[in-house]
């Protein structure tokens, strides 16, 4: 690169002043603004409280559910009383009533071994002691006192918690071990959706799909009055655990609500956009009236009409859609109406001087123009408020996001959670990409 | 039938003025049967739609129309007055005994900033709304304008990081924000933290589309420059890219911003604190003038927030209009 002497900068800093000589806003504007951000951000963050909240926050849940969003867990009790181990496992267990899991094993002593995590991590349970292996340590605990002790004077690993009068012991992802005076309880974690198609008290619970299908085709039935095909399909729907039936069924309210609010919202928007849009309607007072209408309608916002709907015709997706209806009713009238505004005026011209009507002019001078706009406007609210309905169904507006947050609520149901959350993006991404398909068709190009 | 195609057929067809128009009026007749078609089976959904929806709901159309009115008169004051004290937390003579009840003497408090001068708590709430939005904003602009870079055709460095970023951003716009609103409450305790974190993620997704379509339409002629002098990737980005792109992306963030103060208080309606929660309070309890007081308070913040990001917008890039979208 050649070196610029003296007269040459001077040459051409005469001839760009405006790129050397900026003023303080031009040459400073970006930095003050930036400036801006990050006071703003100190003070969001002591506003906030930001580091206490950090500090009280317990990372550790989110390993905790993310990983309950993918496995379920079974959780044997044992209680020994006298001489007798008696095994006992909760109401709703995922195995079933009657569950005999082959890692449970009784030796010809009386005493159990559950196999945690193969056979690296163990509890075996005697009529005295509860023996933990694990972590590469074999650690017997004396239950037979008032409170659970470690026997031997080792120091207590870091993996085990010692309260007043229970043990508890992390295995890590496969479970962990709660131990107390004369009762072990076990919790063993497996990966996947258990129950997912029959839930325990199907017929067909726990059977492998070969003897399933095999029972459907060409099976005895299993009810004499019902065939074994809708049996199973009665089973599937209606599964306790997972509540298909339910959860479609509020999917489907979902986009129903979508759909009806955004038409009935572009219907009536239809031809108030026409009244507000000032180079069609020439009335200054109706203009601002009409868009001052639609501002209206669209800031007090989907949430607040929601609650008001719900109050007046209860919880269900007709309340949702009135939301969606009144809300879109504002979008759709600001967005229609600064279509008209953006028209083409020499074909209504064109019709006005061959003397046709009014309402010729607008049919063939305008709607032509306008259609493929109110189309694509109408199909992307549509696939907006698919998205954005999840959230109003939480405060009782029907669809899925009452049963979303209720799964929620419970902090028990993550792995529900995450069905609802796969069934809502599959949904979604659908919507996007048929909404993209129908709309680049009718606009005759391709739309991103 | 599209014209192109009718071209098509009437070239390898003997012209004549018959020809065309038979062609045209073939045309016509099956553009019309397509759009009959269209409305006969956007009809059958409609009419179904609204039957499901009626079986569905709590209570039917027609039976609760009436009430629709009831609830309205509830909405009502029969003192308007309420209202205002509603607003600044000043005892209400209505009610019951001349004394009220929680529905005319507020329960919601005062704030002491200075002596006996008071910010009632209503304005509090509002202030965390405004704020949640605000801070959510930032953080999704912050986030969303180098991955804009990733995800354009014409800047990404490369393929497989173009698409990523891509999907990322989809997946950040279409996973419920309430989901993550609802872990983050799990871990954070409830709190407006939680919905900071719900609605930034959802702008990052949402931010990041239109910035990379911003900028995928700039003029190329600039980084043809910073390519010829040899630049860097980011020198590309910051020199030749980012001047053309930052009015526009300044417009698309202040035009979110007015979304987010909606989505913010809608989170908060579902445990992310702030207004929204107090106003689900208010209207399940039946608490008419604390409704209309707080709907009231919303409203002008809303249209003070629109009207302060038209004027920035205006300011920044001039009058351009730019279309509201999600």
């Amino acid at each position: 690169m050649s070196v610029i002497d003296a007269s040459r900068m001077q040459e051409i800093e005469a001839r760009y002043p405006e790129m050397l000589h900026r003023s303080f806003r031009q040459r400073f504007g970006a930095l003050m603004i930036l400036i801006g951000v990050i006071l703003y951000g100190f003070y969001a963050v002591w506003f906030f409280n930001l580091p206490k909240v950090i500090a009280e926050a317990h990372w550790e849940r989110v390993g905790i559910y993310l990983s309950e969003w993918i496995s379920y867990d079974v959780q044997p009790e044992f209680r020994i009383s006298g001489d007798k181990i008696s095994i006992k496992y909760p109401r709703f267990s995922p195995l079933g009533d009657n569950p005999h899991p082959d890692w449970v094993k009784t030796a010809p002593d009386g005493s159990m071994t559950v196999s945690v995590s193969g056979t690296s991590r163990t509890v075996t349970i005697t009529k005295t002691q509860a023996i933990l292996t694990a972590h590469g340590a074999t650690i017997p605990i004396d239950i037979t006192g008032d409170v659970p002790k470690i026997v031997g004077s080792e120091p207590v690993p870091n993996w085990m918690t010692v309260y007043d009068d229970n043990i508890l012991a992390n295995m890590g992802f496969a479970g962990d071990v709660s131990i107390s005076t004369d009762r072990v309880k076990i919790r063993k974690r497996f990966i996947g959706w258990a129950n997912f198609v029959f839930d325990t008290h199907s017929p067909f619970f726990d059977k492998p799909a070969s003897e399933v299908i095999g029972l459907i085709v060409s099976g005895p039935r299993l009810e004499p009055d019902q065939s074994n095909l809708s049996l199973a399909f009665d089973n599937i729907w209606n599964n306790g655990a997972w509540q298909h039936g339910d959860v479609w069924t509020k999917l489907f309210q979902t986009v129903v609500m979508a759909f009806l609010g955004t038409l009935l919202g572009s219907l009536v928007a239809f031809p108030l956009a026409f009244l507000a849009a000032r180079n069609i309607t020439p009335n200054r007072l109706l203009n601002q009236v009409l868009k001052r209408f639609f501002d209206f309608l669209r800031s007090v916002d989907m949430l607040i009409w929601a609650l008001f709907l719900t109050r007046a015709f209860g919880p269900g997706p007709l309340a949702g859609s009135g939301a969606i209806f009144l809300t879109e009713t504002g979008t759709l009238g600001k967005l229609y109406s600064e279509g008209l505004e953006n028209i083409d005026n020499k074909p209504r011209e064109g019709v006005k001087s061959t003397g046709s009507s009014a309402i010729l002019v607008h049919r063939y001078g305008i709607v032509p123009q306008i259609v493929p706009v109110i189309v694509s406007q109408t199909l992307y609210q549509w696939e907006s408020n698919v998205r954005g309905a999840t959230i109003i169904g939480a405060v009782g507006a029907g669809g899925i996001g009452l049963k979303l947050w209720e799964a929620m609520r419970t902090n028990a149901n993550w792995e529900n959670v995450a069905y609802m959350v796969l069934l809502i993006l599959i949904v979604v991404f659908l919507f996007d990409a048929a909404s993209n398909a129908l709309r680049s068709r009718l606009m005759g190009t391709r739309v991103r | 039938m599209t014209i192109a195609d009718t071209q098509l057929k009437m070239q390898s067809a003997p012209q004549s003025a018959r020809d065309i128009g038979d062609a045209w009026s073939k045309m016509v007749a099956k553009r019309r049967l397509y759009t009959g078609i269209g409305l006969v089976v956007l009809l059958v959904a409609f009419v179904s739609s609204v039957r499901f929806a009626d079986e569905n709901n709590a209570g039917h159309f027609f039976d609760r129309l009436p009430h629709l009115f009831d609830f309205l008169s509830w909405l009502i004051p029969k003192d308007w007055s309420d209202v205002y004290r509603a607003l600044f937390d000043l005892a209400s003579p209505n009610g019951a005994n001349g004394a009220g009840g929680e529905e005319f003497n507020f329960p919601l408090g005062r704030i002491y900033v200075w002596g006996d001068f008071y910010i009632p708590e209503y304005f509090e709430l509002m202030i965390i709304t405004i704020n949640v939005a605000l801070v959510s904003t930032i953080i999704g602009f912050v986030f969303a304008v180098p991955l804009s870079f990733f995800a354009a055709r014409n800047m990404s460095p490369s393929n497989p990081v173009r698409l990523v970023t891509k999907r990322i951003m989809e997946f950040l716009r279409a996973f419920p924000e309430i989901v993550i609103a609802g872990l983050f409450s799990a871990i954070l305790s409830i709190g407006p933290i939680a919905a900071i974190i719900a609605v930034g993620l959802h702008t990052i997704g949402a931010l990041g589309k239109l910035f990379y379509e911003v900028v995928e339409n700039i003029d190329m002629k600039p980084d043809e420059g910073m390519r010829a002098v040899g630049a860097s990737w980011t020198e590309r980005a910051r020199f030749a890219a980012l001047p053309q792109v930052l009015p526009n992306f300044m417009s698309y963030a202040l035009l979110r911003l007015e979304i987010n103060v909606r989505a913010s208080t809608i989170i908060g309606a579902v445990g992310g604190g702030g207004i929204g929660e107090e106003l689900k309070l208010s209207i399940s309890r039946g608490f008419g003038a604390k409704t209309l007081a707080l709907v009231l308070l919303l409203f002008l913040t809303i249209i003070a927030v629109d009207q302060f990001s038209a004027w920035l917008r205006r300011r920044l890039v001039g009058e351009h209009a730019f279309l509201l979208q999600h």
